[in-house]
């Protein structure tokens, strides 16, 4: 680094291996501040209401985090919650903000639920993945739509995408309630069950489905798109400056649908384990929210893949929790919701601190007077 | 002066209380810290009242920090601010503005689609909530009356002219009562012509005790033309100054520079080839939709420098987009080498078609990537005549650092986020990325916008160089100077249409004003 000398106040040479560091540090201290701040805020709402933060946490972390029971518990929300938070954190990479994937949940769910019926036959090693991938395609096409209309209409995607979830959600209900109801759902209206060789199972050893193994796997993939390929690079040149990468000829608009279309595929598999591993049918039970704690989970991650996963199994515990909240608490069951609209106000305050922190400086303090 | 006695009596405008026409500034030992770095050291400089000072130094010499300490954006480390004499403590700037302190900044701060008179009503800092418009008109017009120069108050300040509208913002300040002003780089966005009237009439309000002014520039002959004294800051301390008249330009430009050399501008050198660039009936809507881009012809050889001269929003930005792929054309044919040329990638690497945009940091650069990363945009999937997968980070770092010294870019590290550079650096790695390799046509708009004369000689003398070794280059630029010192031919650009043609070295500078005026 023979450059760094030559820079005006003659920092030491030294100091260039600290700044991707510095990086780093920022890129974990803010949200993880961040969070605390909105845990803290969370608690003083609490107080208000005459309850004791402690026993909350510690109720949260019990229900959670606690036993193996809590555990797998956790571990199977998280499943959902992983694929729906890729669903906004890839197109994020492009600096498209689509809060829609609730709406891909929901169709690649009716899709599983209406195509298992006429799959029936079939053996359970060609079934399953078809069913697995028409869910992928269903939400592909649903979130892909939205970076279409973004690329070539100029419509915005935020808008559009959360628009089109509630578009989807009657669109679920219409085809639950009429043309693929099963006449013996009768107080909750849903498709046939699967069948039963068609049923995701659990993990070797653990009470929690496949569902999440797959998750797991696709942050990691998605992780190595984006950091470690040409074609990832080329989507976080158009997401830092779509002026800079259209000089430089990178086929913008490609880039936008196909990372559109890849987000909606993860949050319509999420759909298809919601039907078979936990479900067994397609009905009202889909549109849960898992679209939408998604964003505050991609969020929390910065819309880097890897981080998402303990992102995510972080807010799941707080979503397991909620039933034994409510129960010991005497608390609302929105009371989770609130939790996490205070965790994302904190969240988005904290992006306003990004790259202000003088972190060189501050880890190379006493090295110079 | 006095504004109300010169307005008829029913007109109610008065002074603020602080104009007490000109006001004198000086700081003692002014330090600023950032972290371990000295961005300002010991600083003291004096502005007499009813002086015009010109504050020179290279980019990141200390100049924007010092005056944003003494408009009260920053707080200095140590020492002190003096107003007429006093102690002047600038909480904010705000504070500052009451205590008579205003700057103008590089570019317009005006509202477009408010006329002169709504801008001047709504800068104030006690707008009623209902303005009797006819009063304050009448009040403008007492105002405007008693100004050595005026601007037309009811058209919409988009229909004025760059001058006219730098006009308007050191009339704004007058009106808001500033009796000491901050110039950031005034002329920067006007032609000759209207820079020299702006800055006649600013030092004529100066000789008339109404106004001290402390100018930041770049350009010499301003600093003879008009300020009284000057000082110079290099790497953060007050490096040398005085009266402007004992002085000369090489004077000032060594105590600029202290011991480093500008480089040497690039010799031309006899070329002659073959068009590589070629433009036929080229159509286009132009930014706002309603005009149009009409290109009848245009064409660039292999070996020249071919520069479009104009003034900025004559369709320079529009034909950029062009040939950048960035806006759609209605008719005619762009050929590189003789093939169709449509700026794809593939297109563009085959052909071996390079730009360099202006403002490179938001039209070139991802902010917040590496420099390291930047410096790949052109290359991180090419893999000799192959595409790569994976990306190669090893190989990236390996470029970046090789491109890094050679362009003597100056950053921390090649992982530091290249908008942390200076305006300079971020144009070095620029144009490393960009000149890389063989290149058969450069497309250049504005490289030298805002930059110090060192790195503003180094980067014309790679043009130059580029040009030398075969490449055909199209400059197009809003600085007269730098095309005539740089381009083989001159084009004119107005209203969407080249206007004028010549060979540069017979070129008569006030015809080509005129044709870029769209007087001919």
């Amino acid at each position: 680094m023979t450059v760094a000398g030559d820079i005006p106040g003659g920092q030491a040479p030294s100091r260039a291996w600290l700044v991707p560091l510095a990086g780093r540090i920022e890129g974990l201290a803010l949200p993880v501040a961040a969070l605390l701040a909105g845990f803290l805020a969370f608690a003083l709402f609490l107080l208000l209401l005459g309850k004791n933060p402690l026993e909350f946490y510690s109720l949260v972390y019990k229900a959670g985090f606690g036993t193996a029971f809590s555990w797998s518990n956790t571990l199977s929300r998280a499943a959902p919650l992983l694929l729906a938070a890729l669903c906004v954190a890839i197109p994020a990479r492009l600096g498209l903000v689509v809060i829609g994937g609730e709406g891909a949940i929901v169709l690649g769910g009716v899709m599983v639920g209406a195509l298992a019926v006429p799959l029936a036959g079939w053996p359970a090693f060609i079934a399953m993945p078809v069913l697995a991938l028409m869910a992928a395609l269903v939400g592909g096409i649903w979130i892909g739509a939205v970076g279409a209309m973004r690329q070539w209409r100029g419509v915005n995607e935020t808008i559009a995408s959360l628009l089109m979830a509630y578009i989807a959600i009657a669109l679920m209900n219409h085809l639950v309630e009429g043309p693929f109801r099963d006449p013996a759902s009768l107080n909750k209206p849903s498709t046939a069950p699967i069948a039963e060789a068609f049923r995701v199972g659990n993990l070797p050893g653990w009470n929690v489905h496949w569902g999440l193994a797959i998750a797991v796997l696709s942050c990691i993939l998605a992780w190595i798109l984006i950091e470690r390929t040409t074609i990832g690079f080329a989507a976080r040149i158009a997401g830092g400056n779509i002026r800079a990468a259209q000089v430089q000829g990178l086929p913008v608009g490609k880039l936008v649908i196909g990372f559109t279309a890849l987000g909606g595929a993860f949050a319509g598999l999420a759909g298809y384990f919601e039907v078979s591993a936990v479900h067994g049918s397609a009905n009202a039970s889909l549109a849960a929210g898992y679209g939408y704690t998604g964003i505050l989970i991609a969020f929390l991650a910065r819309h880097n893949p890897l981080a998402i996963i303990p992102v995510a199994l972080l807010l799941a515990g707080f979503e397991a929790s909620s039933g034994l909240v409510q129960r010991r608490m005497d608390l609302p069951d929105a009371t989770m919701i609130v939790l996490q609209g205070f965790v994302f106000v904190a969240i988005l305050a904290s992006e306003t601190f990004t790259g202000r922190l003088d972190l060189v400086g501050w880890l190379t303090k006493g090295e110079r007077s | 002066m006095n504004m109300a006695a010169m307005a008829e009596p029913a007109a109610t405008y008065t002074k603020p209380d602080s104009a007490k026409g000109a006001i004198g500034i000086e700081t003692v030992g002014m330090t600023m810290r950032f972290g371990s770095f000295t961005a300002l050291d010991n600083v003291s400089i004096q502005v007499k009242p009813g002086s015009f000072h010109a504050l020179l130094g290279e980019n990141g010499a200390g100049k924007s920090t010092l005056v944003k300490c003494i408009m009260g954006f920053y707080h200095a480390t140590s020492g002190n601010l003096l107003i007429d004499g006093f102690d002047g403590d600038v909480r904010d700037p705000r504070d500052a503005h009451a205590k008579g302190l205003g700057m103008v900044y590089q570019h317009f701060t005006l509202v477009p689609a408010l006329t002169a008179a709504e801008n001047l009503v709504i800068s104030r800092a006690d707008v009623p909530a209902v303005v009797n418009w006819d009063s304050e008109l009448k009040d403008l017009r007492a105002f405007m009356d008693a100004m050595p120069f005026r601007v037309p108050l009811t058209e919409p300040v988009h229909r004025l002219a760059a001058g006219e509208k730098q006009k308007l913002e050191i009339l704004k300040q007058l009106y808001l009562g500033r009796g000491f002003l901050i110039l950031d780089e005034p002329t920067s966005v006007l032609t000759p012509d209207e820079a020299d009237e702006v800055l006649g009439h600013v030092r004529k309000l100066c000789e008339a005790g109404e106004l001290s002014v402390l100018m930041i520039t770049h350009k010499f002959r301003e600093v003879t033309n008009y300020a009284d004294e000057f000082s110079v800051l290099r790497r953060g301390k007050h490096v040398g100054g005085g009266k402007v008249s004992e002085w000369g330009h090489s004077d000032m430009a060594a105590m600029m520079m202290g011991d480093a050399k500008p480089a040497e501008p690039a010799s031309r050198i006899e070329t002659s080839g073959a068009p590589v660039l070629e433009l036929e009936g080229v159509r286009a809507r132009d930014r706002s939709g309603l005009g149009e881009i009409s290109i009848a012809s245009l064409s660039v050889r292999s070996g020249e420098i071919v520069g479009i001269a104009g003034i900025s929003g004559n369709g320079q930005m529009e034909l950029m987009e062009i040939l950048t792929g960035q806006r759609p054309t209605s008719a005619g044919t762009i050929k590189v080498n003789g093939s169709p040329y449509h700026a794809t990638r593939a297109e563009s690497r085959r052909l071996k078609v390079r730009y360099l945009p202006e403002e490179p940091l938001h039209n070139a650069c991802a902010p917040r990537m590496t420099v390291a990363e930047n410096i790949a945009f052109r290359s991180f999937e090419a893999n000799g005549a192959d595409t790569r997968f994976w990306l190669a980070p090893g190989e990236m770092r390996r470029r970046a650092e090789h491109l890094v010294a050679d362009y003597k870019v100056k950053t921390t590290s090649i992982e530091s986020p290249i908008t942390a550079l200076s305006g300079g650096n971020v144009q070095r790695a620029v144009l490393a990325r960009e000149l890389d390799g063989e290149v058969d046509l450069l497309v250049i708009s504005n490289p030298c916008f805002g930059l110090d004369f060192t790195a503003v000689a180094e980067i014309r003398a790679r043009i130059m160089s580029a040009r030398n070794t075969g490449t055909a280059v199209l400059l197009m630029s809003e600085d007269l100077d730098e095309i005539l010192e740089l381009s083989d031919r001159v084009l004119v650009m107005s209203e969407g249409a080249l206007v004028y043609k010549c060979i540069a070295a017979q070129a008569d500078i006030p015809t080509i004003g005129q044709h870029m005026g769209g007087h001919a």
